[in-house]
């Protein structure tokens, strides 16, 4: 509609056509604001409270300003080596999960074998059984098997823990990633004298690079958070979400919403470079 | 003689039942343009695909330069491939793109530079090395895939379809310069289409296709004018395709009755190796229309007719005329000898249709005797 027929329907029905719009205007706004808010307030607690003072050992309760233990993050016994453990599985598990989950993802999208659908229904079975299941069922496994290195569980089999749940959404994300692939492209690279390997590397992996950092960031995230899988196979030792936990019950240290924080804005930023280089890219 | 670039022998292609080649033997001469021709699914990619090593026959022998590659994977093979939808990296520049070969085959850093602006200038996209595939048209984007192609000189350039994702009219000027490249580099290519007028335009031989085996294959002037089956002359242009009865010989010519019992003459040559039915083929502009009472000279050929329809084109006019069993031909008449409305035929008015014993031919008739027009009458 033309703003000339606009105005004459407007002067024709003024009250209800102004309500309307108003409507129109605001209601996505509003709605948009409280879904936002919704969604930030926990954050924005947590980033509050890393800054609180609080009297006792409990921090629930506003008690005053300080930056005290922004200064001295690593403070409580135990935080330090709980957060490095975490985030040194995080890592392996990451880089290990993609490198066979992508290559997992690309035989069961390029090739077809014996035992292919079962593959393909096996590699679901981590994503759709319950942690707590999971969980229970390694711890018994390993206590089963009973002799070093899975016995007494340690630092190795919270790893392999993390490996195998992060492999099913590596896979996942890749494959989908290799299913609008263009496959001329990869007999193009091998008329054009590229045998197999650099035709791997010089057009696939770049290709479908944007599918794996996403697979990566995402068994990241997975890993560095989880609880339960890990509370059942870390044995003696205790990671980032083990340390709060443990420490619920007597008073979480201030330094823990110091650390939150970090991590939060670690991950803002991460999304942030990600978002720049794609515009760039696209540009 | 020319060198032979390209032996196939034998070659057939099975997917499961299915044959989509079948004991295709042909030979390319070195630095011919050589055109697969024929209608889609007639197995003309496949052909192609395992000339560039990307699909194995089922058997039969690929030979590229005297060596056999039937098994050899495409980067051991000396062609390069102009595919269907360009498959330029998308990730790569266009420089990256065109000196993707070189850098496979360890050329220096300054060789390959000095070859991309040469290969550039060729195809005339000089000044777009920077571009991304995403940043060129479809006719910019098929010249990098030639390219990219050409700058590793191989032995012979496949090209599938190169230009059916081009409009009219740029696929007219490309017909063009892909012609002056190849002239000027002197490859091998050999030149998949399904549009015979590229192909005729373009090419020094053709193969015309027809389910999985070429029915004829030659230069595009003799397949024109003599070609030796029935769809081969409704594949290329227009034919008219009269069931004739032989009648034995006089002189040079066979006598054939035609089925209104007019006799006519067709070179004995035509008739050679013929067994079964034939059927006699004239091209439309070969005929001339003239009044039923005009005498015809004895070396005419000659049938009488209606004129059913006419269609005006400007440099032509096409008639459709009933012979007296509601069969129909096609004829196309230059608007020379008559150019108005008043001199032009029209509807309902009795000719007669003359055309010269040579230019004439044969085909055998399978259909049992139906006088018949193929191909599509191209308005141009
Ligand atoms: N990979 C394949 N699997 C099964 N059938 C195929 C395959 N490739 C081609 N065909 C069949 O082979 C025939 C010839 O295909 P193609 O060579 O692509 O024809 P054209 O290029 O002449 O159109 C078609 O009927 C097609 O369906
Ligand atoms: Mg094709």
């Amino acid at each position: 509609m033309t703003s000339a027929a606009t105005a004459r329907v407007a002067a024709a029905r003024p009250a209800r056509q102004v309500i309307a719009r108003f409507f129109d205007r605001w209601s996505l706004i509003v709605y948009t604001l409280l879904a936002v808010i919704y969604l930030l307030l926990p954050v924005a607690v947590i980033i509050l409270f890393s800054f609180n003072d609080p009297a006792g050992k409990s921090n629930f309760v506003w008690q005053g300003f300080t930056i005290q233990y922004w200064l001295d993050p690593f403070g409580p016994l135990g935080l330090s080596d709980a957060v490095t453990l975490s985030l040194v599985i995080a890592f392996l598990s990451t880089a290990i999960a993609t490198a066979l989950g992508t290559l997992i993802a690309l035989a069961l999208e390029r090739y077809s074998f014996r035992g292919k659908g079962f593959m393909n229904s096996l590699i679901f079975l981590p994503m759709a059984t319950p942690e707590i299941i999971m969980g229970a069922s390694l711890l018994t496994m390993f206590v089963a098997i009973g002799t070093p290195p899975f016995f007494p569980l340690n630092f190795l089999t919270i790893l392999i823990a993390h490996v195998m749940f992060n492999i099913s959404y590596v896979v996942v994300t890749v494959r989908a990633r290799l299913a609008g692939f263009p496959r001329h492209l990869e007999e193009a690279a091998g008329d054009l004298y590229a045998n197999e390997w650099q035709t791997f590397w010089r057009v696939t992996f770049p290709l479908i690079l944007p599918g794996i950092v996403a697979a990566a960031l995402l068994a990241f995230s997975l890993s560095i958070d989880d609880f339960v899988v890990t509370n059942f196979t870390a044995g003696g030792t205790q990671t980032f979400p083990m340390f709060i936990y443990a420490k619920s019950r007597i008073g979480i240290p201030v330094q823990v919403n110091v650390i939150g924080t970090c991590i939060f804005l670690i991950a803002v930023g991460g999304v942030a470079i990600t978002t720049l280089a794609g515009r760039r890219k696209q540009r | 003689m020319a060198d032979i670039e390209v032996r196939l022998v034998d070659v057939t292609k099975r997917f499961g039942d299915f044959v989509a080649v079948d004991a295709i033997s042909l030979e390319v001469r070195d630095g011919e343009f050589f055109s697969l021709l024929g209608p889609s699914g007639c197995g003309k990619t496949t052909t192609l695909r395992m000339l560039g090593g990307f699909e194995e026959p089922t058997s039969g022998l690929i030979e590229l330069h005297g060596q056999d590659v039937t098994w050899l994977p495409p980067y051991k093979r000396n062609v390069n491939t102009v595919f269907q939808n360009y498959a330029l990296f998308p990730h790569l520049s266009i420089a990256e793109n065109i000196a993707f070969g070189l850098k496979r085959r360890g050329v220096k850093a300054d060789e390959i530079k000095r070859r991309v602006a040469e290969a550039l200038e060729l195809v005339q996209l000089t000044g777009y090395e920077a571009r991304k595939p995403g940043q060129i048209s479809g006719g910019q984007a098929q010249r990098v895939a030639l390219a990219r192609a050409l700058i590793n000189r191989p032995g012979v350039l496949l090209l599938d379809e190169p230009l059916g994702a081009l409009d009219l009219k740029l696929r007219k000027q490309m017909q063009v310069e892909l012609k002056r490249i190849q002239q000027e580099v002197g490859i091998t290519f050999i030149y998949v289409t399904h549009d015979q007028e590229e192909a005729m335009t373009m090419s020094d031989r053709i193969a015309v296709m027809n389910k999985g085996h070429y029915e004829q294959l030659g230069e595009p002037e003799v397949l024109y004018e003599r070609p030796k089956t029935r769809f081969v002359a409704g594949f290329l242009g227009v034919s008219n395709l009269i069931p004739v009865k032989s009648e034995g010989t006089a002189d040079n010519y066979a006598i054939l009755r035609l089925p209104d019992g007019h006799a006519a003459r067709a070179p004995r040559a035509l008739l050679d190796g013929q067994s079964g039915p034939v059927a006699l083929g004239v091209r439309p502009e070969k005929i001339r229309l003239k009044a039923r009472a005009e005498e015809t000279s004895g070396q005419y050929n000659r049938l009488d007719g209606i004129v059913r329809h006419s269609s005006y084109i400007g440099v032509s006019t096409q008639y459709i005329v009933e012979l007296g069993d509601e069969r129909q031909l096609t004829v196309f008449e230059q608007n020379v000898e008559r150019a108005t409305k008043a001199e032009l035929w029209s509807p309902g008015e009795e000719v007669a249709l003359t055309w010269l014993p040579e230019h004439s031919f044969a085909v055998p008739d399978d259909t049992g005797g139906v006088v018949e027009q193929t191909g599509i009458a191209a308005v141009e």
